[in-house]
């Protein structure tokens, strides 16, 4: 495909957002803080305190270790990608066409697509859990790598089937679905927390739960085969839990359309009540059940809610994110229509869902989705604020008229080169590689542009 | 129509959340509770719908 057909393609995807948001399109603090609400309250939550758990975190490790860890995630939100939305008012898309040029950000869109396409597909995998519940369904437990059974297969598929024809549909209804959704599903994570604890022996007036949480819950012991959590395992996973949306900067998109950087903070809501709340109550669900599936654990501490509960969480989950993996792969079609692609997109969905090691090492996929995308974020936020102070260009492929900045694009296969290295000569795990790699990737920008630059000028 | 509704999802909120407290205090047993829950849940999906997330008509 040619680079400007490329262009062209990529350019009308974002055509809505090409300009900076106008102060009439300004929205209030309630939008940000309802939507910060809505997308954290997922089906990736039952999840992840579950993991946690299975992990071996101590009850101090996930209170104190997940009270850090969100909040070094809200004032990352608040205090690096909120000032440069505010400021530029631009979309992530643009930003980076403007630093990179459209081919660096073909790839970045690629990529991207990839990995929305094995997050939708553990929330397919999700649900499966709760809709094979009736169907006797064989369930994966936390060690299982592979499909159970031809009964896991059936129901993935039909999950998949489902999410595929409403993500080929339209959006925008189901939009409305997940806010609908999104109060009662926190209720219902709170309402799990509290149907299982007398299972676990707590008594009515909370008087031994310390001592039932230190015994029974967050015991300090890792399930067999699984790692071993320590409190910097809790700090560097939720800080760095949607690494992509704030030090990667892809709610760029979202806060350019605040009115203050401050509407950053909005994030705590999002932070405190799926990442911290919701995680506790997944933990502790997940504790006094007799089951590794999410599905089935619900449905044994709240019955028919509580499996309708997985089932929407990982629907509405996986819905707008196959969709808009959809609509990034549709750049790099050969001008295929929408549906045939978001077909594509379902059915990479679906497959990788048969695959119960996605849901089973979601605390990693999550580490390395936002590992993969930090750099670029790294790019950015050099780009916003150094490279005019140091005599260097902004904008550079824009003003350039670059296809391809290779300063971005060496920071970023030099940065994945160097984390895969740290990863697997060194043993440094997912979870703390993603600080590491945001921080150099800003001089490391700055040193490659010095060097690009110049080269380009001569 | 719309505070009925309103009230209505409300009623289904608390139906969402209240069961599973009792439950904890040992007011009520697990098979009310879950069926309280299931109530709730249409309750709250059945009235929300048609105002929640709604675009105002011009």
């Amino acid at each position: 495909m040619k680079i400007q057909t490329l262009s062209k393609k990529l350019d009308a995807l974002y055509e809505f957002d090409r300009e900076a948001v106008k102060p009439h399109a300004f929205q209030s603090i309630g939008n940000f803080l309802g939507s910060y609400a809505g997308e954290h309250v997922a089906g990736t939550e039952f999840v992840i305190g579950m993991l946690f758990v299975a992990h071996g975190v101590t009850v101090f490790d996930m209170l104190i270790g997940g009270l850090i860890g969100n909040i070094m995630a809200v004032l990352s939100w608040a205090l690096i990608t909120a000032p440069i939305a505010v400021k530029a008012r631009l979309s992530l898309y643009w930003q980076l066409k403007k630093i990179c040029g459209p081919v660096l950000v073909f790839l970045y869109n690629i990529v991207n697509a990839l990995m929305f396409c094995f997050l939708a597909g553990a929330m397919v995998a999700v649900s499966a859990t709760a809709v094979g519940i009736p169907f006797q369904v064989e369930m994966p437990t936390l060690n299982d790598m592979y499909p159970t059974g031809a009964g896991w297969v059936i129901t993935v598929f039909a999950v998949g089937a489902v999410i595929t024809v409403f993500a080929i549909l339209g959006f925008e209804s189901l939009a409305r679905f997940s806010k609908v959704a999104a109060p009662w599903m926190f209720l219902i994570f709170v309402a799990a927390a509290f149907a299982s604890l007398p299972k676990l022996g707590v008594e009515h007036g909370f008087s031994n739960f310390w001592e039932v949480a230190q015994r029974s819950i967050w015991t300090g012991q890792a399930a067999e085969g699984q790692s071993q959590f320590t409190l910097w395992h809790v700090i560097f996973f939720t800080w760095f839990a949607n690494a992509a949306m704030h030090l990667g900067m892809s709610d760029l998109s979202i806060l350019r359309y605040a009115r203050k950087w401050t509407y950053g903070f909005a994030s705590t809501v999002g932070m405190f009540l799926g990442h911290y709340i919701a995680w506790i109550a997944s933990g502790i669900l997940y504790a006094a059940g007799t089951s590794d599936a999410p599905g089935e654990v619900a449905y044994q501490a709240l019955g028919i809610a509580g499996a309708l509960c997985v089932i929407i969480a990982g629907w509405t989950t996986a819905n707008p994110t196959l969709y808009r993996a959809g609509l990034a792969l549709q750049v790099a079609s050969p001008g295929w229509s929408r549906w045939k692609v978001t077909l594509l997109a379902g059915l990479m969905t679906t497959i990788a869902a048969l695959f119960p090691a996605l849901v089973m090492k979601l605390l990693d996929f999550v580490a390395l989705y936002g590992l993969v995308l930090i750099p670029m974020g790294g790019v950015i936020f050099a780009d916003f604020y150094l490279m005019k102070k140091l005599k260097l260009q902004d904008y550079y492929a824009e003003k350039q008229k670059l296809n391809f900045n290779w300063a971005a694009g060496l920071t970023w296969f030099l940065l994945l080169g160097l984390a895969l290295l740290m990863n697997r000569v060194c043993g440094i795990e997912l979870y703390f590689l993603p600080l590491p790699v945001w921080i150099i990737s800003i001089p490391l920008f700055i040193v490659l542009s010095k060097i690009y630059q110049k080269k380009i000028a001569l | 129509m719309n505070t009925l509704l309103k009230i209505l999802s409300l009623v289904g909120l608390l139906l969402t959340i209240v069961p599973p407290v009792l439950f904890f205090a040992g007011a009520i047993d697990h098979s009310n509770q879950n069926l309280y829950l299931f109530i709730g849940t249409v309750l709250w999906f059945g009235s929300a719908w048609f105002w929640l997330g709604r675009k105002a008509k011009a």
